[in-house]
């Protein structure tokens, strides 16, 4: 097989590891935390199940709904494949896209995706839509222009912006891993991912009461195989975040350093591997702490923005 | 060496991070069990420049920090304000909480540039550059938080912030000062917060709450 025709392939295969494993994830999470609270839960393949089920159902859309609402899922749905191809998955070695966007096209992409879930939410006239949509983007407002200093932090303290170089820069040494900019910029992640994510102190993802939600309230008009895609888009988003946040920024070890078939699939298990014990710590986290109220989420991210700005700041007069 | 340099920065990240936590904070408890943490980075510091100086002194200022803040500081503020801290929920102060991490990122900065001459003097201290920026940092927190709260028991955790903070400093600068100088300035901490909490208790028992910033005028010109 040609060089070119072997990257071709491993990059289908990075898709087809997001595809097939994000709705595991998301099984996986939620019996975590039954399993904390002392319950039993549902089987880790809920999800594919749902999302099974929901292909095979009738689509119910509202009248008053234009194209967007039909449109999101599918954007939502594929945004975290575009992702995937920018972002070092399962190779430590950069492939076809790797140069054609940083994370700052990352979050661009994300972001992408999200507003077409908030128009979508406020297109069907749906009480619940809009109100999740504007708490949306009042998380949203706040959390942005936060991951953008993480981003300007990371790359200032990786030198790069471009995923791949910024895994490399972590992997060369224990002391480039250990240094306090990274350790603080790793701490403000995990803050960014929480809110992001619509994960425990900002939002309760297994909540059910409409009225207290704030992202997920978004995605209840739909049915059939618009929610389906919306399900699956959500899990894939979940593990490319994931996924960045593992292989690019706290653990950048594990992932295939050669083009050798071998090399490649045996980096499935070790991400897998990776990914299962930081679902471990999210568990505990979602268990442990309680949500905050709706105004106190600005101080939530406005800690997080401050330590970022730690990290460029222990950068800039050159201790860590 | 260049390993232990790189674990010591990650215990003054933590340093860091914690310190922060107790500005950012609004519950009692979480202050407490965040001085907690602060305490057990600035052991974990002691012990790493311990093994990576050779200092048995720093052992035992591992040793008199864990003891005293980590075990002996929670115990006495259970037993002279335990109402307190395990009784009220919430804290609050002058300014809101986004205000104060950003004034505490502004004095974050200020620290550096502060201790950037004195880092420059030191430069055959191998730690310094690391520990008396961070230590300098957590005293303005401090000081800070003692600015700010408007109670008694989280003003408390502001000196115990400054206290710890200039330990963080000095492991790093003097790393072979006798042990009873330690041992005198690490049995100050319970005393103090000894003191402070019977004094907590009893402004709790005559007035009714520990709000100081309430306190501060008199009743007559009300």
């Amino acid at each position: 097989m040609s060089p070119l025709a072997r990257y071709l392939v491993i990059n289908l295969i990075q898709i087809a590891f997001l595809l097939v494993f994000a709705p595991l994830l998301d099984g996986i999470l939620a019996r975590l935390e039954e399993i904390i609270q002392g319950k039993r839960g549902p089987s880790i393949f809920q999800t594919y199940r749902d999302i099974w089920k929901l292909f095979g159902k009738d689509e119910v859309v509202s009248e008053e709904s234009t194209w967007v609402f039909r449109f999101a899922p599918n954007i939502s749905f594929v945004m975290p494949i575009f992702v995937v191809l920018l972002i070092p998955a399962l190779t430590a070695f950069p492939l076809f896209f790797a140069f054609m966007g940083d994370m700052i096209a990352v979050g661009f992409l994300f972001a992408t995706s999200g507003f077409f879930a908030v128009l979508a939410a406020m297109d069907t006239g749906n009480v619940y839509g809009p109100v999740g949509a504007s708490r949306t983007r009042l998380v949203g407002f706040l959390a942005e222009p936060v991951f953008m200093v993480a981003f300007f932090a990371l790359s200032y303290v990786a030198n790069s912006t471009i995923p791949y170089a910024v895994n490399a820069s972590w992997t060369k040494s224990w002391a480039a891993m250990l240094q306090p900019a990274h350790l603080l910029v790793i701490f403000a992640f995990l803050l960014l991912f929480l809110a992001d994510e619509g994960r425990i102190p900002v939002d309760s993802a297994s909540g059910k009461v409409e009225i207290a939600m704030i992202g997920h309230s978004k995605n209840l008009e739909y049915s059939g195989t618009g929610a389906a895609l919306m399900k699956w888009g959500s899990a894939m988003k979940f593990m490319a975040l994931l996924i960045v946040f593992l292989n690019v920024i706290i653990t950048p070890w594990g992932l295939a350093t050669t083009t050798h078939w071998g090399d490649v699939f045996f980096a499935i298990p070790k991400v897998l591997g990776k990914m299962f014990l930081f679902l471990v710590v999210l568990a505990v986290i979602e268990t442990s702490l309680a949500k905050l109220r709706l105004f106190r989420i600005s101080e939530f991210l406005a800690s997080a923005l401050v330590i970022c700005l730690f990290a460029m700041g222990v950068r800039l007069v050159g201790i860590g | 060496m260049a390993t232990a340099h790189a674990i010591d920065g990650l215990f003054a990240a933590l340093f860091v991070i914690f310190g922060l936590g107790v500005i950012g904070t609004r519950q009692m408890l979480g202050t407490l069990y965040l001085f907690v943490l602060h305490s057990l980075a600035l052991t974990g510091s002691a012990i790493v420049l311990g093994v990576a100086l050779g200092s048995p002194h720093l052992f035992w200022v591992a040793a008199i920090t864990f003891s005293t803040k980590v075990v002996a500081v929670p115990l006495v503020l259970r037993y002279s304000a335990g109402l307190e801290i395990y009784g009220r929920r919430e804290v609050d102060q002058v300014l809101t909480i986004p205000v104060s991490v950003l004034i505490a990122a502004a004095l974050a900065l200020v620290a550096w540039v502060a201790a950037n001459p004195l880092v420059h003097a030191l430069a055959a201290r191998p730690f310094a550059d690391i520990n008396v920026p961070t230590g300098l940092m957590a005293v303005f927190f401090g000081a800070f938080t003692v600015a700010v709260r408007r109670e008694a028991v989280a003003q408390l955790m502001g000196i115990l912030i400054m206290e710890n903070g200039a330990f963080f400093a000095s492991i790093s600068i003097v790393n072979d000062l006798t042990i009873i100088a330690e041992i005198a300035a690490a049995v100050d901490v319970p005393v103090a917060a000894l003191v402070i909490g019977l004094l907590i208790r009893n402004i709790h028992s005559v007035t009714g709450i520990t709000r100081v910033g309430l306190l501060a005028e008199l009743k007559e010109r009300r």
